[in-house]
């Protein structure tokens, strides 16, 4: 079989893997965030928490207990990380320093996962699963509870109550992520994922040389990492490790997981907007996407352009035997798309339009299809963008899902869509400046631009992935990445939720004959089309100078 | 008397203690309970897939490449050689990690140019027939793997220096050869820790 047919076979079974979850776990999350009954380990925690579970809140309060739980989570995880030497299980390692210390708490808090530590010599084992792994449950049901609230937002009327953030934090995290987790856990270890306490195995090799082979709960921390589109790793490697992924059948394991929540979120919408083919629809622009990209990338890593890989023959610098150019290309693509930022082959060693084709991938803004959560607030922020572009070319007030898009609203709308290109290319200006900060960068030319331009996009998106040959853990990139993260997070989502507050005061407009359909290819397509267009026209300039300087 | 407390407290008063909540059963609870199940379903999995020499004692993971040189970093000719490597100073599971070289890189392509003539040399063999793999390092550093191709092309050197007839070596590998998982998942490949064991065995 050639690589390519195997390639697509892969493929194929990745998609039909999908559609077989797709109806069951989409009618699952609705249920769960629909629901008014509560279950008894749930009353007690309410109970513990201190929250009255019924209360329905405005949406002010809504983002007031999300940032304060984000807040606390940032402090709790810093302080876990300074006081590492006197946890149990921690391998002997210092306390982490303040200014890595402060990045990995905001990267873990805002569901980036960007890593400027290696996770074999900075963290033991307690600091990985009791703080880190924590963060990679809660900042994915954090990114759910913001979706579903800006969906109860279209789907509400003439109230300014948008659900219970606590409740719907709980929920996410006990009833979604948990058993999904347990299951993807179990799985991995069947196929060779480490699961212990161990603090290595020291062994002598064949050829006499000492070796220590690692140990920890990867598995646990590995299920949630892919599925709540974390992404960060418990080695440096990341999901290259073959203790993170030790398969080829792992490697599509890890990448279903990452896709299953973004891709199953978008029928949790259609039902919970009571018109399924809206969720087709935003499903059918993420796809559409998603293939364009994976097509491209595929394709330069395939024909291996660039210097030493002509001479070498192959694109295999930073990839790995068991896994080859079409299973690097897959989990490349997917986890640009999903702000999952877990990798199984080494960006930066992409060849240069490849490479560059994912950091597009990012700037798009993460809805191909997405994290978590984010990827259907994202997705919907430029849906009710696209309806506002038609409604200006045929002159009608713009209406989506039956609310009208108002100066307000649109002004809420641009704010979301600025944010993260305003961060992106200012920070990565002021690095490109700064003597100290152009040090970090490890190859010359063109490459230098993009791996200061990947780790910003990568940041501030809430990716996590990396042109790895920058040297991140110095101070000004962990303050300046640790400020994208937080800005790239939770100012979108203040607008966002804004937005949903104002779209729930307001009574449905009736469809008539001058309403556009959101649901047909047409709208599929110029969604498609305002996507890339603002991607394209906000990042081109960048892209030049970088990757397609670098590649052509 | 009534104290009301503002909502700003309240609310960061929830959140910590949500956090605890959270911490207890996602971070202590959850790992615990994955920890036990594996340990008893999948026990050598879970515990690193560690292999053992042929004195009883451990010499490695399955999982985890090894470099097969000598002390002086010389590649040891009776084995057959790993990728090249960017962990540590090569195949150190405390430091896994890519070079992240960009394919334009002149470092990266001075590197392949040496390794093709260095492996050539050492296989006897032309540097057309070095294959891709061996010039270029793995993303982990840790790769247990290379191709079919560069096991081929180490056969008759390691079957020289093993006094050995290069059939009975082809035969090995051949042996210690793996397809794609059901037929279309990942690429061919061949362990190197465990053919190199097979070989030492076959010695014995």
């Amino acid at each position: 079989m050639s690589d390519t047919t195997a390639g697509l076979l892969q493929t194929a079974v990745l998609i039909a893997a999908l559609a077989v979850c797709y109806r069951p776990l989409g009618t699952y999350m609705a249920r769960v965030y629909t629901s008014t009954r509560h279950l008894r380990a749930e009353r007690g925690m309410y109970r513990l928490m201190g929250v009255d579970p019924d209360a329905d809140q405005r949406w002010p309060v809504y983002a007031r207990s999300l940032l304060a739980f984000s807040a606390v989570s940032v402090l709790g995880l810093y302080a876990l990380q300074r006081l590492q030497p006197h946890l149990p299980l921690s391998l002997g390692f210092p306390g982490v320093a303040p200014p890595q210390a402060w990045n990995t708490a905001a990267s873990f808090v805002t569901n980036t996962n960007w890593q400027s530590y290696s996770g074999e010599s900075t963290m033991g084992h307690v600091t990985q699963m009791a703080g880190l792994a924590v963060q990679n449950f809660a900042s994915a049901a954090v990114g759910m509870a913001v979706a579903i609230a800006v969906v109860r937002g279209l789907v509400r009327s003439r109230t300014d109550r948008l659900g219970n953030f606590w409740v719907d934090l709980v929920r996410g995290t006990l009833r979604i992520l948990l058993p999904l987790s347990v299951a993807a856990t179990i799985l991995l270890v069947a196929l060779g994922v480490v699961q212990n306490f161990s603090s290595g195995t020291a062994v002598r090799t064949l050829a006499g040389h000492a070796q220590m082979i690692t140990g920890g709960p990867v598995a646990s921390q590995e299920a949630i990492k892919e599925l709540g589109t974390n992404g960060g790793g418990f080695y440096n490697a990341n999901s290259a490790h073959p203790f993170e992924n030790p398969t080829a059948v792992s490697n599509l394991l890890e990448i279903f997981l990452l896709l299953l929540i973004p891709v199953a979120l978008t029928r949790t919408f259609g039902l919970m907007v009571k018109d399924r083919r809206q969720g087709y629809a935003i499903l059918a622009a993420m796809w559409v996407l998603w293939a364009m990209i994976l097509g491209g990338v595929w394709a330069m890593e395939t024909f291996h352009p660039g210097t030493a890989y002509q001479l070498a023959g192959a694109s295999l610098e930073g990839k790995e035997t068991r896994f080859g150019v079409p299973a690097s290309s897959l989990f490349a693509t997917s986890t640009t798309g999903t702000s999952t930022g877990a990798v199984n082959s080494f960006h930066s060693s992409f060849t240069a339009l490849g490479g560059g084709l994912l950091i597009f991938n990012m700037g798009l803004g993460e809805v191909a299809p997405g994290g978590v959560g984010s990827g259907l607030y994202g997705i919907l922020v430029l849906a009710t963008i696209t309806v506002f572009v038609a409604g200006l070319m045929v002159g009608r007030t713009p209406e989506y899902l039956g609310k009208k898009v108002t100066a307000r609203e649109i002004k809420l709308v641009s704010l979301y869509i600025l944010t993260m290109p305003v961060v992106v290319l200012a920070l990565a200006g002021v690095a490109i400046t700064l003597r100290t900060a152009r040090a970090s960068i490890l190859n010359p030319g063109p490459h230098g631009l993009s791996e200061v331009l990947y780790a910003f996009m990568s940041g501030t998106n809430n990716n996590g992935s990396a042109f790895a040959g920058l040297n991140a853990n110095t101070d000004f990139y962990n303050s300046a990445l640790g400020v994208a993260m937080l800005a790239g997070r939770f100012l979108p989502i203040l607008f966002v939720l804004a937005l949903a507050g104002s779209l729930a005061r307001q009574q449905p407009v009736p469809a008539t004959l001058g309403t556009l359909p959101t649901h047909r290819p047409l709208f599929v397509g110029m969604l498609v089309g305002v996507i890339i267009i603002v991607a394209g026209l906000t990042f081109f300039p960048a892209l030049a100078l970088g990757p397609m300087a670098e590649g052509l | 008397m009534t104290t009301r407390i503002p909502a700003a407290v309240r609310q960061s008063g929830a959140a910590l203690r949500t956090f605890l909540v959270l911490t207890v059963i996602v971070g202590i609870a959850y790992p615990l309970a994955m920890t036990a199940i594996a340990q008893a379903a999948f026990r050598g999995n879970a515990g690193g897939s560690l292999v053992q020499g042929h004195g009883g004692a451990t010499v490695g993971s399955v999982l985890i490449g090894q470099s097969f040189t000598d002390t002086n970093g010389q590649p040891l000719p009776q084995y057959f050689q790993s990728r090249p490597s960017a962990a540590g100073n090569g195949y150190d599971p405390l430091a896994s990690g890519a070079s992240n070289l960009s394919p334009t890189n002149p470092k990266l392509i001075e590197e392949v140019r040496q390794r093709r003539a260095s492996d050539a040399q050492l296989n006897g063999a032309p540097t057309g027939l070095v294959p891709p793999d061996a010039l270029l390092a793995s993303g982990s550093g840790l790769d247990p793997h290379i191709s079919p191709a560069y096991a081929a092309l180490q056969v008759d050197r390691v079957a020289r220096s093993r006094h050995l007839a290069p059939a009975r070596v082809r035969a090995v590998v051949a042996d210690h050869t793996q397809g794609r998982v059901l037929g279309f998942l990942g690429e061919p490949r061949v362990n190197v820790l465990e053919l190199n064991l097979a070989l030492d065995h076959l010695v014995r």
